[in-house]
């Protein structure tokens, strides 16, 4: 059955069975991706326009190859080389890419709220590729779909985040996502980092580590974003590596089974131990290789079946 | 939609998987790289009954698989609701295999064409070989069936309904008629 949405900008709207469709749905992409031939002509006559107005590389390539993996055609857009830096505004230029029959846009931008109007400029399914601080749905989706590989399941499971929760779109849309499939959530950093309101449902907000991680089931590290911390923050980059690092020691307060997540890119041995991060424990590679049928389910959930 | 006629009981069907596994040892000269392929969702029981009817006539259990078609369907982009996919499973090398591929029934051939479409992105089969229950005519594409169970010339206002006890609760083969 369709998901009933035309967008995927963040997960107001959407039922927690829609969501599990897009779970049920990467089990048959991770299988085409097990195949001799990766390709399946689900999407054959469909363009995709990737228009990422701020760097990325694990995501734009992800949903690239995942739209190629469908047999959808594929339009790159990045910012960096394009018409923006002579001053032509976010809705003139979707409005000019728009102009190439495109079916779907993917959007990256550094603010908040920017898929929302990339969807209403254009008029076609749009998913955010992360906006600002506050969504980037498909990477919860594949937090998620590693936890439910790895568990069997997610509603129960003890999930703790660690880092800079303020700045952390990842942190906000697997807090919702999670909330909504069952799992207990914590959300842990400095005070400076740790948006108090985010507490709701399941969802906790602690400065207290070694509490947030006790009997946890999955511990998610997330990065410090260094060219957002001249804020007066943090003391230090290294203070905060000694109180908020996830390492080995730390994991020991975890349950025996816990596994170690990071959305990438990583600053080893500073919010994350770099032979963690290489452990038995860790699923960070897991994330990256579900995060392509996750995003072919994405799309095959919003475009087809929608005429 | 209204029932107009019951076309095969269940001993009728049995009857037609007995004479189809015949045909197929006979076709093949036994059942030696032999495998079945079901696609969803009523060719799935079909391949496993005639794996079993294989089985008693030869003595060697031929493997079956699953296959989903949905991601090859040719009407993607004109559906206006969203096909369920289901899981293919093929736990075989296919490319040592005669394979016969099974559905329930055969009516204008896009499941075919795209059932081959996915057959042949997990390998290269030594051959490909088709067998419904059901043969209702109104080809759209040149595609015939190996092995048939009935044969039954339909209307287009006609449907016809393969019912399986593993999906349906009772064998039968029936004719309705839209309203």
């Amino acid at each position: 059955m369709g998901t009933g949405v035309k967008h995927l900008l963040d997960f107001q709207g959407w039922s927690v069975e829609a969501l599990q469709g897009i779970l049920d749905t990467a089990d048959v992409m991770k299988e085409v991706l097990e195949r001799p031939v990766k390709k399946v002509p689900a999407l054959q006559g469909i363009t995709v326009c990737t228009a990422f107005f701020e760097n990325s590389t694990r995501t734009r390539t992800s949903f690239e190859l995942a739209a190629r993996r469908m047999s959808a055609d594929v339009l790159t857009f990045a910012a960096g080389a394009s018409s923006l830096s002579k001053g032509e505004s976010l809705r003139d230029t979707i409005e000019t890419l728009n102009a190439y029959k495109v079916d779907a846009f993917i959007v990256r931008h550094h603010a908040s709220g920017a898929a929302h109007q990339v969807a209403k400029f254009s008029g076609k399914s749009t998913i955010n590729a992360g906006d600002g601080r506050r969504a980037h749905p498909t990477q919860a989706l594949l937090d998620a779909y590693t936890m439910l590989k790895e568990f069997g399941r997610i509603e129960g499971l003890k999930v703790t985040i660690v880092g800079d929760i303020l700045h952390s779109r990842v942190a906000r849309s697997n807090a919702e996502l999670l909330d909504l499939l069952g799992a207990d959530v914590t959300l842990c950093g400095p005070a400076t980092l740790l948006p108090k309101e985010l507490a709701k449902g399941r969802v906790k907000v602690t400065t207290d580590l070694q509490a947030a991680v006790k009997d946890a089931d999955v511990v998610m590290s997330l990065r410090l974003q260094q060219e957002r911390m001249n804020g007066g923050f943090l003391p230090s980059m290294s203070e905060y590596a000694l109180t908020y690092q996830v390492n080995e020691k730390l994991l020991e307060r975890a349950k025996d089974h816990a596994i170690v997540l990071h959305p990438g890119p990583m600053n080893r041995d500073l919010e994350i131990s770099g032979s963690l991060a290489d452990s038995a424990r860790s699923r960070i590679i897991a994330q990256v290789e579900y995060g392509q049928a996750i995003r072919m389910s994405v799309l095959y959930h919003l475009l087809v079946g929608k005429k | 939609m209204h029932h107009k006629a019951q076309i095969l009981d269940a001993h009728e069907m049995k009857r037609a998987m007995t004479r189809i596994a015949h045909e197929i040892l006979e076709r093949n000269k036994g059942a030696a790289d032999l495998a079945l392929v079901g696609i969803h969702t009523r060719g799935i029981p079909l391949a496993e009954q005639l794996a079993q009817k294989i089985a008693e006539l030869e003595g060697i259990q031929v493997p079956t698989g699953k296959l989903d078609i949905t991601l090859y369907r040719d009407d993607l982009s004109e559906i206006s609701r969203q096909p369920i996919i289901r899981r293919t499973e093929i736990n075989f090398d296919i490319g040592t295999k005669k394979i016969v591929l099974l559905d329930d029934v055969l009516f204008t051939g896009r499941t075919i064409r795209a059932a081959l479409d996915a057959l042949t992105d997990l390998g290269r089969p030594k051959s490909i070989q088709l067998a419904v229950m059901v043969d209702r005519g109104h080809r759209e594409l040149p595609i015939r069936a190996d092995y048939v169970g009935k044969n039954l010339p339909t209307s287009k206002t006609e449907v016809v309904k393969v019912k399986l006890a593993e999906t349906d609760g009772e064998d039968v083969v029936e004719l309705w008629e839209l309203e």
